[in-house]
């Protein structure tokens, strides 16, 4: 069987996505001012983003970019200032949250602490109006899913931070919402655990059939996670698109730089090629730019070579991570160049060296200065 | 083994220091509570005072009372009306008080940091004024030619005063406003320390504004409740001031009733065993509240 995202990915290859079925959020032209007058701040300026059924869609961006207001404008608890949101064709702009079939998972979990932990996740069923029977029937099945049935009758202060954060997990998936919502849930949790969740998350995903929309700044958890990730800056959207589209094909600077690191270089359009700085020429794939450009270089699309000849630098920094060495090399203009090589335990270059450069001309993007 | 010892001699070392602190207190709280159980058990003297024989004299007369002339016995209806109206009165203030108190604390609660300490300033500046001048301003507000009847007056929404002076009503209204802070306290320190974020996590699963209020935040703040309405009940039940400035003659509370007992009654023996029933009344109350805020602690 396929999964949610999977058979989502058919559709959209060939085209079959039909806006009254198959999305999920629909969110236009929302933008969402606090305050009045001069003092008045836009955290949200004419978003909007349709996010279909049965997607892990991320919000990345950093603080303050207004993807946790777009998020709570989508659970009900902002109200926007303007534009609306439809769930599944219906507009919901205006219900409150306790009428909308909508689950948040929260960064700080807001777990129950007078309430057991099949209590806690029975919450939402029981204020429905489920029966007893049901309610105890689907907090079995989801904490089974989450693998907490051994602690169904612990109070949430007796759980580990992880344990506390499947149990968030487990209470917002029990009413079986069309769309949960995660904001930054996993940014508690050390490294070890939050890889761990990861997983757990997309298997959760896939096996539920559930929407995700999953509220990040870290871009690397975006990148391994989602389905379509939706780049914010500023109460912008700037960028929607998989995660391949956004790390190969970022629209702008911004994009660039949040996702992954990125050397920038300026320079200069001439008939097919580009010059940069060093004056040197390179043939990058150009789609009708002229004057002035930025290229994007992703650190690992820069070799090294003991050769001294085409583009040539000097290696001013060598951070070694483990699997690969990280190269500052300074290009004869004095623009800093990032490479990222395999580490090797012989020939390895040393500060100071000059050494010559070979860029992957065809994988640079090349963005509007 | 030598770190238990060390322990046990620290706290022998504790108790040494803290003994003169100790025996004062033992004298200074139970010695006069001794003697007022004793007195509870004495024969009353001709005029005032007790005379030492021994008598369960006082203790009948709580319940009971003997005909002068054929010294048949009955059921002390008076004294049971003012237990009742006593215990009425300490509920229904303890009631009332939490209706006002809740929206004050929360109110005070959802202010930002700096105001909060202006807020409970207001509410604690009633503390530091005399209860008797409290109890008479109260009086001026609701006496027949009072500010409230006046204003109602003027405004032709009644035809003649009402009369709460003197009325239960007015013990009601005197105890609430005096022991409203006693409320307010305890529920804006739970309130405190209420997360905020419980509540959205609530709307989030369906539950409306007043599922909210009974499943989320009453039980979380459960432990504020029970120290408010202790704080509220225990002084209500033995209040002496208020019923007597706002209740007038007839309307007595358990409080009066003893002070009548060692004053025109002359008869400190039953005076001594009320005295000893409030205190068994208040004891009961405070192990009902210990038990239920241990087993809050336990459940959550």
């Amino acid at each position: 069987m396929l999964s949610a995202g999977a058979q989502r990915k058919l559709k959209a290859a060939a085209g079959e996505i039909d806006v009254n079925t198959d999305i999920a959020i629909d969110a236009r032209n929302v933008g969402k001012i606090y305050g009045a007058g001069a003092s008045a701040v836009t955290a949200l300026g004419d978003v909007s983003i349709s996010i279909e059924k049965g997607e892990f869609f991320t919000l990345l961006g950093p603080s303050g970019c207004g993807k946790t207001t777009l998020l709570r404008c989508i659970a009900g608890f902002e109200t926007p200032t303007s534009g609306s949101i439809h769930l599944s064709g219906t507009d919901i702009t205006y219900d409150p949250p306790y009428q909308r079939p909508v689950n948040t998972v929260f960064q700080s979990y807001a777990l129950f602490p007078h309430l057991t932990v099949a209590q806690n996740v029975g919450f939402g069923l029981k204020m429905r109006g489920a029966s007893a029977a049901d309610v105890a029937k689907a907090v079995d099945r989801v904490l089974a899913l989450v693998k907490l049935e051994d602690f169904a009758n612990r109070l949430p202060q007796q759980l580990s931070g992880g344990q506390q954060q499947r149990v968030a997990l487990a209470r917002a998936l029990a009413p079986e919402p069309q769309v949960l919502l995660l904001d930054e849930p996993l940014s508690a949790l050390d490294l070890k655990l939050r890889k761990e969740m990861q997983s757990e998350l997309k298997r959760l995903q896939s096996e539920t059939g559930i929407t995700f929309v999953f509220v990040t700044h870290d871009q690397e958890e975006a990148l391994t996670m989602s389905d379509r990730i939706g780049v914010m800056s500023a109460g912008a959207l700037l960028q929607v698109g998989t995660p391949h589209d956004i790390y190969d094909r970022p629209v702008n600077r911004f994009v660039a730089d949040f996702i992954g690191e990125t050397n920038f270089l300026d320079a200069t359009v001439e008939g097919n090629q580009v010059r940069i700085g060093t004056g040197d020429l390179l043939a990058v794939p150009l789609q009708g730019e002229t004057g002035a450009v930025t290229l994007a270089i992703r650190p690992e699309q820069v070799s090294v070579t003991s050769a001294q000849t085409g583009i040539s630098g000097k290696i001013t920094e060598a951070i070694y991570m483990g699997t690969d060495t990280h190269y500052t090399i300074t290009l004869k203009d004095g623009s800093p160049l990032v490479a990222r090589i395999q580490s090797k335990s012989s020939g390895a270059f040393d500060v100071g060296d000059t050494v010559g450069i070979a860029i992957d001309a065809q994988a640079v993007q090349v963005l509007k200065s | 083994m030598s770190r238990r010892k060390t322990r046990r001699s620290k706290g022998l070392d504790g108790w040494l220091l803290s003994a003169p602190a100790l025996i004062l207190l033992v004298l200074a709280a139970s010695g006069p509570l001794l003697i007022v159980a004793l007195y509870s058990f004495l024969e009353k003297g001709d005029y005032s005072g007790v005379r030492w024989i021994l008598s369960g004299e006082g203790w009948f007369r709580v319940l009971f009372e003997r005909d002068i002339f054929d010294q048949t016995v009955s059921l002390a209806d008076a004294n049971l009306s003012i237990f009742w109206r006593s215990v009425k009165l300490s509920i229904a203030t303890t009631i009332i008080t939490f209706g006002f108190g809740l929206p004050t604390a929360w109110f005070i609660a959802t202010r930002p940091a700096k105001s909060r300490a202006f807020w409970l300033f207001l509410i604690t500046i009633p503390f530091w004024t005399n209860l008797l001048i409290r109890t008479f301003a109260i009086m001026e507000v609701i006496r027949n030619q009072g500010i409230l009847n006046t204003f109602l007056m003027h405004f032709n929404l009644i035809s003649e005063p009402i009369q709460i002076l003197y009325t239960d009503t007015a013990v009601l209204i005197g105890m609430t406003y005096v022991y409203l802070p006693l409320m307010v306290l305890p529920l804006y320190a739970a309130i405190d320390r209420f997360d905020f974020r419980l509540i959205e996590a609530g709307y989030d699963l369906y539950a409306s504004r007043w599922q909210v209020l009974r499943g989320v935040i009453l039980p979380i703040i459960k432990p504020g409740i029970i120290a408010g309405s202790i704080l509220v009940f225990i002084p209500s039940l033995g209040a002496y001031v208020t019923p007597r400035v706002l209740g007038g003659g007839k309307n007595m509370m358990i409080g009066n009733f003893i002070e009548l007992q060692f004053g025109q009654g002359q008869n400190w023996p039953l005076g001594a065993a009320l005295s000893t029933v409030l205190l068994l009344v208040v004891l009961v109350s405070l192990i009902i509240y210990t038990r239920a805020s241990s087993r809050d602690d336990s459940n959550g």
